[in-house]
Formats: structure tokens, sequence, C-alpha cells
């Protein structure tokens, strides 16, 4: 089980829980964001928010729980921040060119992709058959 | 006290946990490959976020090396990923 020591003062427990319930709140705005959203340029927002504000409330509970309870700094956690801080925009960037290129080779423009999502919407009873999801694959196989 | 810290450790576990089944559900949707990257690296996020949280609970901090390897692991594995899908080859 869990080995949180029974005396633990209380400003700490709250400090802590309250960063922990926020950043874990925002880490499922972001991944439900990646989930719901029509596309992949809106989707890539999504985990931003996750590896930004989830991951600094998580490591800020962390840092602040580790260094009341061994009464010394534990600032290990910076190092995680400050890796973060590079590498995500890193990420980002390198999959973002990935998508435009790959957009670009299929012959699809991004301005059309931004206005409608999804051309067979209102089609009712054969939308399930020219679903957009099928098209992109289909079209990805032959570049 | 001890008990506002352990209830919330368990919201934030589960949270955690849903939001990699999130990414789960789009890495086996995703309509095109860079929506499964994207999930995947935001997977290895979440692994790292759930490995702090098992940190903090057990009151251990072995667990941050742990999230210091999933954290670049995640990066390499990415960018090696992404590369791969805008040129075909990783290292030209």
């Amino acid at each position: 089980m869990m080995q949180i020591p029974a005396d633990i003062p209380a400003w700490l427990a709250i400090a802590v829980a309250l960063l922990l319930i926020c950043g874990s709140l925002i880490t499922l705005v972001g991944t439900l964001g990646l989930l719901r959203l029509p596309h992949f340029y809106q989707r890539i927002h999504g985990p931003a928010i996750t590896i930004t504000f989830g991951a600094g409330c998580f490591l800020l509970a962390s840092m602040l729980y580790f260094t009341a309870l061994q009464e010394r700094p534990v600032i290990h956690e910076l190092l995680i921040t400050a890796f973060i801080m590079l590498t995500a925009p890193v990420t980002a960037m390198l999959l973002m060119r990935t998508a435009v290129y790959r957009d670009l080779r299929n012959g699809r423009r991004i301005a059309d992709m931004a206005t409608d999502p999804q051309p067979a919407a209102g089609h009712g009873a054969t939308a399930g058959a020219t679903s957009p999801g099928l098209m992109e694959e289909s079209r990805d196989r032959n570049p | 006290m001890r008990l506002l810290l352990e209830i919330s450790l368990y919201f934030s576990q589960f949270c955690v946990v849903l939001a990699m089944l999130f990414c789960m559900l789009r890495l086996l949707k995703g309509p095109t490959a860079q929506d499964r990257v994207l999930a995947l690296d935001t997977i290895w996020m979440c692994a790292m976020l759930f490995a702090l949280l098992l940190g903090i609970s057990f009151a251990s901090l072995v667990y941050f090396e742990w999230a210091m390897l999933i954290a670049l692991t995640g990066f390499v594995s990415s960018v090696a990923l992404a590369k791969f899908l805008m040129r075909g080859e990783i290292i030209e």
C-alpha cells in the first residue's frame, strides 16, 4: 500500500493534493482534446497542455513533497522540467513538419482541411462507406 | 490529512490511466500515421507522469530515475518516428 507518513502536516497535504488534482484534470483535458478534435493540426495542441501544465503541476507537487519530507531541498525534478521544456517543442515541430510534408505530398490542401472536416457527413446512409478516415488511409499508401 | 493525500493520489492515478486509455483509442483509430505517432508520444508522457505519482505514493526517489529514463526514451522514439515518416529513412 501507499507509504505516506501518518503525521504529515496539514499545509503540505493540502498543497500537494491540490497540485495533484489540478495536474491530473489538466492531463485528462489535454488527452481528451487529442481524442475528440477533428483534425491533426488541431489535435497537436491537446498534448501540449498535458506536457506543460500537467507535467508542471506533477513535478511541482513531487518537489514540494520530497523537500518537506526529507527536510532538505530536493530539486531533482528540475532536471525533468528542463528536459521536457527542451524536447517538447522539438517533437511538436518535427511532427508538424511531417504532417505538412505528407499532406502536401498526398495532394491535399491545408486550407480545405481546416474548413470542412467531414465532407460526407450530410449524406446519412452512405456516410459509412466514404468516411474520410478510409480515404486518407488509401491515399497515404500511394504517395 | 493522510487520507486526503491518499485519495488525491488514487484520483490522479485513475486520471492518468484514463488519459493513457484515451491516447490508446486515438492510437488505434487515428486516420493518419502522424496521429498515431502523436498518440504514442502522449502515452510516453503519461507513463512518465505515472512514474512520478508512484514516487510520491511510495515516498521513494528511485522512481525519479524511471521518469527520467521514460522521458528520454520517449523523446528519441518520437523523433525517430517523425523523421521516418517525413523522409522514409531515419539517418540520412
